[in-house]
């Protein structure tokens, strides 16, 4: 199979990539492991930021502010310049953004900015973008190949320049590969490497990250991951910020207000993590609202609530913890969003790290990210020259062998779903919302054990035809991979800035102003600090 | 406390059978889906994404209802299957597509500029998830496959307020709003709380208002055919 654009990946990032592709008159194929609208784009509640006039600048510095120095101002710029470019185009496409009595676009405040200036659709803004543009996607017959997981790219040896990828179709079992003129990395992010302990849904494994790295390219500040103060205890489902932004208190077991419940995520969630450890639990109270309030502002938290923890948050205290969030950190890309080390492969979304959102992300920026940086991939995309050199590979023969070997050769002695989940709790306890050189230092000689034991992992369904029991072995490996540099920047790293926070580095030293930057040389993985210019 | 889950693998034979499994209490049906599979039988195949009901991959049938997983608490004796009126692929997992064709049917999208003082009125409308839901309830389809469903019909009635669909109107005359029953089990089943039953009940005015009729009147059946006598 073969096309000018490949986009892998069919959030929001990839399917305005896509469209934005296909409007330039290119053939576009959007590869997604699940189908089309299944992607975490669709969780996204809190809004859009725009910003016109004036407020371009003052949202320039809202974003460079709380990236903690590590923030482009090309970039940044070049995003906030274009959000009322990107907002006009999502309503022109009929994503019903919310509107007051006088029929104007309504707004509200995020935390750390200075303006009024996110749009929102109810509670449902990143739900109501992402199925309307995957309406658009359909009337102008964008192709999808819907659960096709990627396994790795396609590149020239030589030249560095990429020219599609390989899949296994989960439906079929069989292993293909779709070539192109260039690729558009839009896999989403690696918060699921903290399994059991994400917001995200399940499959944010990092997988386009992982295979960019393997395929010579390199990923950056992967050590920067946003934790959100306020998950359900038990099932790390998201309540709202919008709980405290209404008023809601944080509590511990003593009903003690521990924190200023409005202060930065980072902050809140290290008090609550604080708390924790202190063998105390910690409660957010809303009871106070009332329930009219409660059931207009959080119709969807209040049925979670009820799901999950089988509390009424109109009379119960809601016990929480901090989860994973939002991962900074990803594919290291230019300014054309081309990544690095690489040819003819965009990177966009949250799996790109593109300088915009630094050390940490300020509230409505990754919907916003992901619009407009996602216009300017596919249009990259698309006048990206292929040399197109590469006539024969072995890349399917390579992977068609390794799936095979899985089958055929790991041993399955070893659980890799209990693996999956200790990682998870070992990284989040250990490298989570606190860090320190012990802590993870162990970790990171756990995590490499399970490396080596790899080959005894594997899988215990042997069926071809939609083995998810082979899917979710596969992500594993590439959790693996992910957390690995995660856990050695994180290590090297011995400051603290913005989400990322060492107990033993307690403030932030402009030594480490610098970009952490990870690639492989012959499957070992190497690291470095690259300064800002 | 058992479920039953209604396994199906074209490979085995038999293709299809029930198995018993224990509920883990306190948790989702899709959290019972993982505990089986990531303790007890990792063959077990389902689909499941965003966990809290906003991604609409996870729905299947409970006792003959269609619920999201991630939304549901599953209790003793409860029977799981696929969703109705799907191709089943494997255990719980069906393929959409061919229900989702019908979107490209009807061409359910902005036809026109965007009518963007109206985006307030499809506000229900507009949060559909595409879990199939209303379409696996839906009486019509065991008798008429071709019928557009709910969830097309809603989204048709959506981008008919949001824009000019001049086009959308004709192509749900044939196996569209006429077929309906209005019998209401879509917008029971709707986690969204979506009322297709209603929208179309409005898309029937708007295809009166564009010069179209209701079938049934006009040949005077009603369902009941005067001309074979009583």
């Amino acid at each position: 199979m073969t096309t000018d654009v490949l986009v892998i990946g069919s959030g929001g990032a990839g399917l305005s990539a896509a469209l934005k592709a296909k409007e330039l008159g290119a053939d576009v194929i959007v590869a997604t492991k699940t189908l089309p609208t299944n992607a975490n784009t669709c969780m996204a509640q809190g809004g859009f930021n725009a910003s016109f006039g004036d407020d371009i600048a003052i949202h320039t510095d809202d974003t460079l502010r709380s990236s903690y120095g590590l923030g482009s101002k090309t970039m940044i710029e070049q995003m906030c310049k274009s959000s009322q470019n990107a907002l006009d185009w999502l309503i022109s496409k009929g994503v019903p953004f919310s509107l007051d009595e006088n029929n104007e676009l309504e707004t509200r405040f995020m935390g750390g900015s200075t303006n009024k200036r996110t749009y929102y659709a109810e509670d449902y803004t990143g739900l109501k973008i992402l199925q309307t543009l995957y309406d658009e996607c359909l009337k102008n017959d964008i192709k999808f190949q819907t659960n096709h997981y990627l396994l790795n790219l396609i590149i020239d040896e030589e030249t560095k320049e990429v020219s599609g990828a390989t899949f296994l179709d989960i439906g079929s079992g069989s292993i293909e590969e779709i070539r192109a003129k260039s690729v558009i990395m839009a896999t989403g992010g690696y918060s699921g490497v903290y399994h059991g302990f994400t917001t995200n849904g399940f499959g944010s494994s990092g997988d386009g990250i992982a295979a960019v790295v393997r395929a010579g390219g390199m990923a950056s500040d992967l050590e920067f991951v946003q934790f959100h103060p306020t998950a359900l205890k038990k099932s790390s489902i998201l309540i709202s910020e919008a709980a405290r932004g209404e008023g809601g208190y944080l509590v511990n077991s003593d009903g003690v207000r521990f924190v200023d419940e409005l202060a930065p995520r980072d902050i809140v969630s290290r008090a609550i993590s604080n708390e924790l450890n202190q063998n105390k639990e910690v409660f957010l109270d809303v009871r106070h609202l009332g329930s009219e309030k409660l059931s207009h502002l959080l119709p969807q938290e209040l049925k979670l609530c009820k799901i999950y923890e089988n509390i009424d948050m109109t009379n119960d205290l809601i016990p929480i913890k901090s989860v994973a969030h939002y991962t900074m950190g990803g594919i290291e890309v230019d300014h054309k969003l081309q990544a690095k080390g690489l040819k003819g492969c965009f990177a966009v979304g949250e799996c790109s790290n593109a300088h915009i959102h630094g050390a940490n992300r300020l509230g409505g920026n990754s919907l916003l990210e992901i619009i407009s940086m996602g216009l300017i991939a596919g249009e990259n995309a698309v006048n990206y020259e292929s040399q197109n050199r590469l006539k024969e590979n072995s890349q399917l023969a390579k992977d068609k062998a390794f799936i095979n070997a899985v089958y055929n050769n790991f041993t399955n002695q070893i659980n890799f779903y209990e693996k999956r989940e200790f990682l998870g709790k070992i990284l989040y306890h250990n490298a989570g919302v606190s860090r320190n050189d012990t802590g993870l230092k162990g970790v990171l000689a756990a995590l490499r054990q399970m490396q080596r034991e790899f080959t005894f992992m594997g899988i215990s369904d042997k069926s071809k035809e939609l083995n998810t029991n082979l899917i979710d072995f596969i992500e594993f490996g590439n959790t693996l991979e992910v957390a690995e540099m995660l856990l050695v920047g994180a290590l090297h790293r011995n400051e603290s800035r913005g989400a990322h926070y060492r107990e033993d580095f307690q403030q932030t030293n402009d030594t480490f102003k610098a970009h952490s930057i990870f690639w492989k040389e012959d499957g070992v993985l190497c690291a470095e600090f690259k300064d800002i210019r | 406390m058992k479920i039953t889950i209604k396994r199906f693998d074209k490979r085995k034979e038999p293709q299809s059978i029930d198995m018993n499994y224990p509920i883990f209490e306190g948790l989702t049906l899709l959290e019972n889906f993982i505990k089986i599979k990531t303790t007890l039988d990792p063959t077990l195949s389902f689909n499941g994404v965003c966990r809290s009901g906003v991604c609409g991959s996870c729905s299947v049938m409970v006792n003959g209802k269609a619920v999201l997983a991630c939304s549901y608490k599953p209790k003793d004796g409860d029977h799981i299957e696929p969703l109705n009126y799907h191709e089943v692929k494997r255990d719980l997992i069906v393929d959409k597509s061919g229900v989702q064709s019908t979107l490209i049917t009807a061409k359910t999208w902005l036809q026109s500029d965007a009518k963007k003082e109206n985006a307030n009125k499809v506000e229900v409308q507009s949060s559909c998830i595409l879990c199939d839901s209303c379409f696996a309830s839906c009486p019509v389809m065991a008798v008429n496959e071709n019928f557009l469903g709910p969830f097309t019909l809603t989204k048709a009635y959506r981008y008919s307020i949001q824009g000019d669909n001049r086009e959308t109107i004709d192509l749900i005359q044939q196996n569209g709003v006429w077929d309906c029953t209005l019998c209401g089990e879509c917008t029971l089943a709707c986690p969204q709380g979506i009322d297709p039953k209603m929208d179309i009940m409005n898309l029937r005015s708007r295809s009166v208002q564009a010069g179209y009729c209701d079938p049934n009147f006009a040949n005077m059946s009603f369902g009941l055919d005067f001309t074979q006598g009583f």
